[in-house]
């Protein structure tokens, strides 16, 4: 009977800091079908014209359009240069080095966004990045690194350094052995790098805001924009969309390496 | 049996390759695993370095592959040093304990691999594969993945993408560790006959004496990161050079004692016993040496010491165990200084003692190899 009454009790704490976690992300959905000209919630009446004027409102299409650009450079940069450093630190004779690298690299993840953000914005002034599609490109990249670096670590722990030796005496260099071997195999840790890649730059908007131009803004930039200038609905519409794909792209990632680490 | 090459070099033809190591040492930071090993596998030859874990058997066969750099010495194939070249050029199939099958490619993908990396035409390819699946007798697994096979399946997988080009020299590191007793002595049979039909030269490493003495022309001894004795099985059986490889390969009676020149022979002074022996120790004026008798060797009698023939080693000693094998049995006797020797009787021929029963051991003293004594010996193997 207490043994039931504690799972009871454990169930409800569960649920209610799941929904502690995801109410206020939730809320956006229903603000998103209102019918009203601005933001109330609970709506009072349901409609889809705000999805309709995210499609017909140019600014919103382009950020959007800039979002995807942008994410799935990052996503292709961030993916090789990872993977190209995962694999490095793997192989690094010295773990000591190693250690001290993956620090660095890791970086980003920890040092406060709006430190970064200070710190693009000064650099790319100088060099006039700012406002460029390399410049979100290669700022995003730095941000979504660790990332890519952790996911094919992980992959790559798991993948049996024996089948390069093998690969060797069968006649491979060790390019063809990355190619044909390594590479397929650990590539569900790639793919997944790629999607958290992707996810971080499409919602990034700290350092976004510092190095946005009026030709190129992004999504979030555009979002952040219009909660200050006026409440319009059709940003509950974008960002329901953003919740939606992200969703998508990080359970699809979840998923992978998920799969990966059954099938060891 | 060692295929026969003309004087001065060895034939373009053959299909083997020669191996020649001259010294080869190889250092990890201040411990030598490998030191000073010089040997000639000899083209077409089946020679298997064995050895307990540790001994440096597959470190030279790291070497030998181009895994491990060398530290110190020479490495010649066919006469070219191979010491600089990279693992993947060096043209030498390798079989792995650990199959080392790639996961993602098919039975038949694994075994065109070798064959991809160099170039060769899609078609021919596809004969290549058929024909290797052929030689390990398994045709109809093409389509299958790796893991979808039995262990047995993935090592003859293995030794199919490792032969499927032609290489004149192979490498197997305990290949046949992983499997069950079983499966271990068919497969021995389908390597000896794999062997025939390529006629490359194969090296072969095990720490299974059986093994060895089934699939080998000659063994090399491996002990303490040094090669102890090189020969055929029968060499290393009758004429051990050291007490190492008396005691690593088949079982045998050891006595102990001071050896003194005794006319061509020496006498062999021991703790209640002493024996002839038609062998002399080098430097063993006096010294300690030790005299290996194999268990056939030896007979146990009840029969009068007086009626034994003069010329013949006679030692008294108790019967301690019987172990029944069916075809024969073994007697565990106590000798007079509490050594262990073990008796060997055919079925057919054997003697009526029983546990406990006091007896006479006998021998001619041309059946025993009288070696040096080496007091670490028996940490090794107790």
């Amino acid at each position: 009977m207490s043994a039931r009454l504690a799972r009871v009790a454990l169930w409800a704490t569960g649920v209610l800091v799941a929904a502690w976690l995801v109410a206020p992300t939730l809320v956006v959905i229903p603000l998103s079908f209102t019918d009203k000209v601005s933001l109330t919630f609970p709506p009072t009446g349901w409609s889809t014209r705000w999805y309709a004027n995210f499609f017909s409102d140019s600014a919103w299409m382009m950020a959007l359009a800039n979002s995807l650009l942008v994410g799935v450079l990052v996503a292709v940069v961030a993916t090789v240069l990872g993977t190209a450093a995962a694999f490095g630190l793997s192989r690094w004779a010295s773990r000591r080095g190693a250690a001290v690298a993956n620090v660095f690299l890791l970086a980003p993840m920890i040092v406060p966004g709006i430190i970064v953000a200070i710190g693009v914005y000064a650099v790319f002034l100088k060099l006039q990045l700012a406002g460029s599609l390399a410049g979100f490109v290669a700022a995003h990249t730095v941000l979504a690194l660790p990332f890519v670096v952790t996911s094919v670590t992980a992959a790559l722990g798991t993948f049996d350094v024996r089948l390069e030796t093998a690969a060797a005496s069968l006649g491979a260099g060790r390019l063809a052995t990355f190619r044909q071997v390594t590479l397929p195999l650990i590539m569900p840790g790639v793919v997944s790098g790629a999607l958290f890649a992707f996810v971080t730059s499409f919602d990034e908007v700290v350092v976004s805001l510092f190095i946005q131009s009026p030709t190129l803004v992004t999504l979030p930039v555009q979002m952040y924009s219009s909660v200050t200038r006026e409440t319009d609905p059709t940003l509950a519409a974008a960002a329901t969309m953003i919740l939606v794909l992200t969703t998508v792209l990080v359970t699809g990632g979840l998923a992978l390496s998920a799969r990966r680490n059954r099938a060891r | 049996m060692p295929v026969d090459r003309p004087e001065g070099g060895t034939a373009p033809t053959a299909k083997g390759a020669r191996i020649d190591l001259r010294g080869m040492t190889k250092r990890f930071g201040a411990s030598v695993a490998v030191d000073d090993c010089t040997l000639t596998v000899e083209p077409g030859e089946f020679m298997t370095f064995l050895g307990p874990s540790g001994s440096g058997k597959t470190t030279t066969l790291n070497m030998i592959a181009g895994f491990t750099d060398i530290s110190a010495g020479g490495l010649e194939i066919d006469d070219l040093p191979v010491g600089g070249i990279p693992a993947h050029k060096r043209d030498i199939g390798v079989v792995f304990q650990h199959y080392a099958l790639f996961p993602h490619m098919t039975v038949a993908q694994n075994i065109a691999f070798p064959l991809r990396q160099r170039k060769i035409p899609k078609a021919e390819r596809q004969r290549m594969v058929a024909a290797a699946l052929e030689t390990v007798q398994l045709p109809d697994h093409a389509a299958r993945y790796p893991g979808e096979l039995s262990g047995g399946q993935q090592q003859r997988v293995a030794l199919a993408r490792a032969i499927v080009f032609s290489p004149r020299v192979l490498l197997m590191d305990e290949p046949l560790g992983a499997l069950d007793r079983k499966l271990r002595e068919f497969l021995q049979l389908e390597i000896k006959r794999i062997h025939r039909e390529v006629g490359s030269t194969f090296v072969f490493v095990t720490h299974d004496q059986e093994e060895a003495l089934i699939l080998s022309d000659r063994i090399a001894v491996f002990n303490n990161a040094k090669i102890e004795q090189v020969g055929t099985a029968h060499e290393l059986y009758e004429r051990p050079a050291t007490l190492f490889v008396a005691r690593f390969l088949g079982e045998s009676t050891i006595l102990r004692g001071t050896a003194r020149p005794d006319g061509a022979g020496s006498t062999l002074v021991g703790d209640g016993f002493a024996v002839r022996t038609a062998g002399r120790v080098e430097g063993g004026e006096g010294g300690t040496a030790a005299l290996v008798v194999r268990p056939e060797r030896l007979r146990l009698t009840t029969d009068d010491p007086a009626g034994i023939p003069s010329g013949t080693n006679a030692v008294p000693v108790t019967v301690v165990e019987e172990i029944y094998l069916g075809a024969a049995r073994k007697l565990e006797v106590i000798l007079p200084g509490g050594a262990r020797g073990l008796v060997r009787e055919q079925a057919g021929a054997l003697s009526d003692l029983r546990v406990g029963d006091r007896a006479t051991l006998c021998w001619h003293p041309d059946d025993g190899v009288l070696l040096p004594d080496d007091p670490t010996i028996e940490r090794i193997f107790t």
